[in-house]
């Protein structure tokens, strides 16, 4: 109790007043209904208010990409590029698609542990866009894929990485990638509503993710691969985005890799948003 | 059952099946517009459910509801607009504090930021919570929760509440402050629906009772019309010299005119479905007789004995074929089974 006033319960005044209490009821309108857009910051605004009282869960967002970006360069570089210094400038526009497509997991993770807790009833008995509250969430996680995406490419500029394309084009390719990141997350969203526990949802998008960002064009050229092997590269979406976002950040764009970018990310939503909503619908 | 005036809550023939377990299994309320309806049971009795399909997060197997006169299923995003609903766990966020919950909540029903603030300040210091405004709810105590999560469902003052055991697991203290807010919502003309497992609760707040078990209503009415279909509860007399409680036996069991247990304490008896009137008559005949009484006490009669009463069978929360006894166990427990 907020209270240490020692009196017994039976003849104590509780500590709400009659007439505040009835104040507080009386000074009310109903406003309009908020938008669509409006109740989804609202959720945004929620997402990030958690990670304002609990920062450890940026760690995934800061120390990870570093340290991938440290390892991949310094491990692999001399060896397929000849140096360092040359791997990098391959190597970091698409590690940093790398990255943040493995983060876009997190979200059908923090998902499921949510959906379950009392509030989600709350949420769902209240009169707003439904969506509201997984587009909300998916809001702020593009923050968070922004801060991996900002963090690499400042790690990586330390190292030496000099885009030829200059700062709009990596911004372009940034802005490129959280539309990518951002459509891949209904995967994860109904995933995450469709399965138990946050456990199950990892080891399901770890399955789908690793095959799908190590059998890219990310780490090596794909001309040494087995034939079957270059089929799948050529046709991983992250092999796309890989291109797409070195050929925005080198200045270069040859090649239809932005369209097949903005087509698999209308498809993921296309087919996943829905997937998500029924899933949330039927989460009762 | 004659209700006058608008009816808030209209339901027929109202069920929900999850697979086997028939959690609610044809229930019929009707609830006028500006009372307190308590519905009363056990734990696992369809309670829950009920009030579920009530606030549209469920949808009915079969049947149909009518809230505010809206269908619940047909015109969900109506019946959203004018109710609010306060589930059995708390339904706020722990990992927020108690002014960023109102304030959601505010932005949610579409408060600008600043109309918002000033709501959860107002909300909060009603409540007796305006010290603990910036803590995480995660620290705060059961009473306090309540608190909240009652506040969390008035930022707009809706027609019509759901409480779902607003009290169970709170201390005297807190639960006395719930019924005070229960009250003044109802004065300032909110209609209330609250579920709980205790008699007194309902007695205390509800101006009609529902009394469900295995998802069935088994009995409906005033708090006294209740009572008197069960009888005066148990008187329990406690003599002095355990040597005369078979002669106190007798003397009960003649005033009373019904049967008399005794107890595993030697000196106890208790008499149940004891006639309040005749009661002093029993008191009168021991002191005549000489026999020291140490306690003579009349409980009311317990959610047991009204379920004793009504059913033949004890209010028993173990049993496992329990249509959702998942109720105990968290948030929405019956998505498992569906």
């Amino acid at each position: 109790m907020t209270t240490t006033t020692p009196e017994p319960t039976a003849t104590v005044a509780p500590p709400i007043a009659d007439a505040t209490l009835r104040a507080a009821l009386s000074s009310t309108a109903r406003p309009p209904r908020p938008s669509g857009l409006a109740a989804s910051t609202a959720f945004a605004w929620r997402a990030l208010l958690k990670i304002k009282h609990v920062p450890m869960q940026l760690f995934d967002v800061s120390a990870f990409p570093i340290m991938f970006v440290l390892l991949f360069t310094y491990l692999f570089g001399g060896a397929l590029a000849g140096s360092t210094g040359d791997y990098l400038q391959q190597l970091l526009p698409a590690i940093v698609v790398m990255n943040v497509s493995f983060i876009t997991m997190y979200t059908g993770m923090a998902i499921n542990s949510d959906i379950h807790k009392g509030v989600f009833d709350r949420f769902r008995s209240l009169p707003i866009w439904r969506p509201a509250v997984l587009v909300g969430m998916l809001m702020a996680d593009s923050l968070r894929y922004l801060m991996a995406a900002v963090v690499m490419l400042v790690v990586g500029i330390v190292l030496g990485f000099r885009p030829d394309g200059g700062p709009i084009g990596v911004v372009a390719a940034v802005g490129m990638l959280l539309v990518f990141a951002f459509s891949l997350s209904w995967v994860w969203t109904a995933m995450g509503l469709r399965l138990k526990t946050p456990e199950s949802v990892m080891q399901m998008s770890m399955t789908v993710l690793f095959p799908l960002t190590f059998a890219s064009n990310v780490f090596v050229d794909p001309d040494t691969m087995p034939g079957w092997v270059q089929a799948f590269v050529a046709n991983n979406p992250i092999t796309h985005v890989a291109t797409a976002s070195r050929e925005l950040m080198h200045g270069a764009v040859d090649s239809p890799a932005l369209l097949w970018v903005l087509g698999w990310s209308l498809g993921l939503v296309l087919v996943f948003a829905p997937l998500t909503m029924r899933a949330y619908h039927a989460e009762r | 059952m004659e209700p006058d005036g608008t009816l808030a809550i209209e339901t027929h023939g109202l069920k929900k099946h999850f697979g086997e377990t028939k959690a609610v299994d044809g229930v019929d309320l009707r609830v006028r517009a500006g009372t307190v309806y308590g519905v009363l049971g056990p734990n696992g009795a369809g309670k829950t459910t009920t009030i579920r399909m009530l606030a549209t997060l469920i949808d009915p197997t079969e049947g149909s509801a009518t809230v505010l006169g809206h269908d619940v299923v047909a015109r969900a995003d109506a019946v959203r607009s004018s109710v609010s609903l306060t589930g059995q766990f708390a339904s706020v966020d722990e990992e927020l504090t108690g002014h960023e919950n109102l304030v959601l909540l505010g932005l949610l029903l579409g408060f600008r930021r600043k109309d918002a603030g000033v709501r959860a300040d107002e909300l909060l210091e009603a409540f007796g919570l305006a010290e603990a405004s910036d803590r995480l709810v995660s620290t705060y105590s059961g009473g306090m929760r309540r608190r909240l999560d009652i506040a969390a469902s008035i930022v707009v003052t809706p027609d019509l509440l759901f409480l779902d055991e607003p009290t169970t697991g709170l201390d005297p203290r807190s639960r006395n402050q719930v019924w005070d807010i229960v009250r003044v919502l109802v004065a300032a003309g909110t209609t209330v629906l609250l579920t709980t497992q205790y008699l007194e609760e309902a007695d205390q707040l509800a101006d009609r009772i529902a009394i469900i078990d295995h998802g069935r209503i088994i009995a409906e009415g005033t708090s006294a019309e209740l009572k008197a279909s069960v009888g005066a509860g148990v008187l329990r007399v406690c003599v002095g010299d355990a040597a005369r409680r078979a002669e106190a036996a007798d003397l009960v069991a003649t005033v009373l005119g019904v049967p008399v247990e005794l107890e595993s304490d030697p000196a106890a008896l208790s008499a149940r479905g004891a006639d309040p009137e005749r009661v002093p008559g029993a008191l009168t005949a021991l002191s005549a007789a000489g026999v020291v009484v140490t306690e003579f006490a009349l409980a009311p009669p317990s959610l047991d004995e009204v379920f004793l009463a009504l059913t033949g069978h004890a209010a028993d929360t173990t049993d496992t074929t329990d249509p959702d006894a998942g109720e105990v166990a968290g948030g929405a427990p019956q998505e498992d089974a569906a």
